[in-house]
């Protein structure tokens, strides 16, 4: 199914207004909010032949020149391995508490980058089996792809505990 | 990651009981197999792998982060040391989205010259999987052979770019510079030296015996699960996954050039190994193809002076050269973007290598997310493992072809 007969199926799907969609260059971008963001994926999914996550990231909006008042938007890349057509389902999610559901019952692709998201943004996602830092320690606090983390870090390779041997 | 935790995580995994001759191994991050900084964190049972937790993240080079901070062209001398087999597929996928987002068509010379480019470079990655996996393996000749080829393209890229490793080769609109008769004849002999070293390393290792056995049946990956996975490159293809972005979604000028998209149905380490094997004659065919109709003109669109930095000659010796170098490079002058945002991706040699580019209508991008091959497969590991023997570690990791750098971006 090509990306816009899939954006018909999902308004038929998901009731006319509560999906918008844009376009630019070859990428065609579905809009949607998070409470019927597992119903569209499952629908692109099953139904439509978008069977293949292709990535998943995330952006951080603030003091963007069109930001709105969501902060952060996921992005779910996908793509239709029998026809080769792709789609961009975006979301936004929000500060204090950004929250989605976890798309890793419906691809399990979908596990490393949901813990890059976590580790890099902060947003959680419900669902997902294992969700703790992937590339940064464990012990670490904040989220450095944010933009109001500073591109030189907040001074933890300085301050590193020191441990002994006898600790290590 | 404190070692106790990890640990847990091995041995909390579903479905398993604690039992006493249960052992934890730390494989790497300087076990010799993993290359660079990775860690596995293994449970074995005997000699069995029952679980694996893959640790990444001892690079923290935090070039994403980067990337917010330089302009369109300067981010390409990060994007290169995010791939130390193939750096220049990076820098390509990298301009590829850039120029996409900007709306530039490539002139017919400048896209040729990619292919080229790209093709070599995955020429040069599936050298050094190959290579590296056989030397793994114990085959060490078969790895000699294809190291030196690997010298060969360096030599190439030395003599376009003037640098071996990370040559920053590539621009917004075009490439630094433009390759000359005598770069074109050097192609041409490596091309020709390259399929006697071809033939030797499959002499080596098509039918030995060793070689096979250590491959066979290792790793299997269905098509099913490459799919759910998110398999990409020779890894999906070596489970019977039919993409290629050369195919799909035609980028440069690859559908001028007649190539097959290389698959086998197995999906395990033999398989993955056939592939790439295979796919290094079909780009060995590209650039024949390439250079016998290589087209002349510019390599540099030219969008009013605006977009593309001019050649150094014109930079060094002509007063509006100069201007426009000093306009492109001054931060706040350079050629303005559209506020929108854009996924593209290219055929990397390890797979679909995808950048999401964010820009704010100044030079440098709002967000450049990656989207590397290497740190999905490597999620497949644990599931590719799991049953297998501790020497299979190797064959499995050597035929993912993972990138630290790739993974920890």
């Amino acid at each position: 199914m090509t990306a816009q007969e899939a954006i018909n199926k999902l308004k038929e799907v998901s009731g006319n207004g509560s999906i918008s969609t844009s376009e630019f260059r070859d990428n065609t971008r579905v809009h949607v909010s998070k409470d019927i963001l597992m119903k569209v994926l499952t629908c692109l999914k099953n139904d439509c032949g978008f069977d293949f996550l292709v990535d998943i990231t995330a952006i951080d909006y603030m003091g963007y020149p069109t930001a709105t008042t969501d902060r952060f938007a996921v992005v779910y890349c996908l793509l239709n391995t029998s026809e080769g057509s792709r789609i961009v389902v975006k979301t936004m999610v929000n500060d204090p508490d950004p929250v989605l559901p976890s798309s890793y019952s419906l691809w399990k692709g979908a596990d490393w980058p949901e813990r890059e998201v976590y580790d890099m943004y902060g947003i959680r996602f419900e669902g997902h089996p294992d969700l703790r830092r992937i590339l940064m320690p464990q012990e670490f606090t904040s989220y450095p792809l944010r933009k109001d983390y500073p591109l030189r870090g907040m001074g933890e390779r300085h301050n590193f505990p020191v441990l002994t041997r006898a600790e290590g | 990651m404190a070692l106790d935790v990890l640990e847990r995580q091995a041995s909390d995994a579903p479905g398993l009981d604690e039992r006493e001759f249960q052992w934890t191994l730390n494989f790497g991050p300087q076990h010799p197999a993993t290359h660079t900084t990775l860690r596995l964190v293994l449970t074995l049972e005997g000699e069995q792998i029952i679980h694996a937790v893959p640790d990444i993240g001892f690079l923290h080079s935090g070039f994403e982060k980067l990337g917010e901070d330089l302009n369109l062209n300067q981010y390409v001398t990060i994007v290169d040391r995010m791939n130390y087999t193939s750096p220049l597929c990076n820098e390509i996928a990298w301009h590829h989205v850039c120029e996409k987002l900007l709306g530039i068509e490539l002139t017919p010379r400048c896209k040729y010259i990619r292919v080229i480019i790209n093709e070599l470079m995955r020429i040069q990655d599936h050298l050094l999987n190959i290579g590296t996996c056989a030397l793994d393996l114990g085959a060490f000749t078969a790895f000699l052979y294809a190291f030196y080829q690997r010298e060969l393209i360096y030599d190439l890229c030395e003599h376009a770019s003037g640098q071996r490793f990370h040559s920053s080769f590539t621009r917004v609109g075009g490439l630094l510079y433009d390759v000359d008769d005598a770069w074109i004849a050097k192609l041409r002999s490596f091309l020709k030296g390259f399929m006697k070293a071809y033939n030797d390393v499959t002499g080596l290792l098509n039918r030995n015996k060793i070689f096979i056995d250590r491959l066979r049946g290792v790793g299997v990956l269905t098509k099913e699960e490459a799919i759910n996975r998110s398999a990409t490159g020779p890894i999906a293809r070596a489970s019977g996954v039919l993409r290629d972005v050369r195919k799909d979604d035609p980028y440069l000028s690859y559908p001028d050039f007649d190539f097959q998209v290389v698959a086998a149905k197995e999906g395990d380490c033999l398989a993955r190994y056939h592939v790439r094997m295979l796919e290094m004659l079909e780009s060995h065919k590209i650039i024949t193809q390439a250079i016998d109709n290589l087209p002349s003109g510019p390599v540099n669109v030219d969008v009013d002076g605006k977009v593309v930095l001019p050649d150094k000659s014109s930079t060094w010796r002509s007063i509006e050269g100069m201007i426009q170098h000093f306009e492109l490079t001054m931060s706040n002058r350079g050629f303005k973007t559209p506020v929108n945002e854009v996924y593209g991706a290219i055929e990397g040699p390890g797979g679909e290598l995808g950048f999401y580019l964010v820009c704010d209508g100044t030079e440098k991008s709002w967000r450049c997310r990656t989207r590397p091959p290497a740190f999905y497969h490597l999620a497949m590991f644990p599931h590719l493992i799991k049953g297998h023997m501790l020497s299979d570690v190797v064959a499995v990791l050597g035929s993912l072809s993972i990138i630290a750098a790739e993974l920890d971006r």
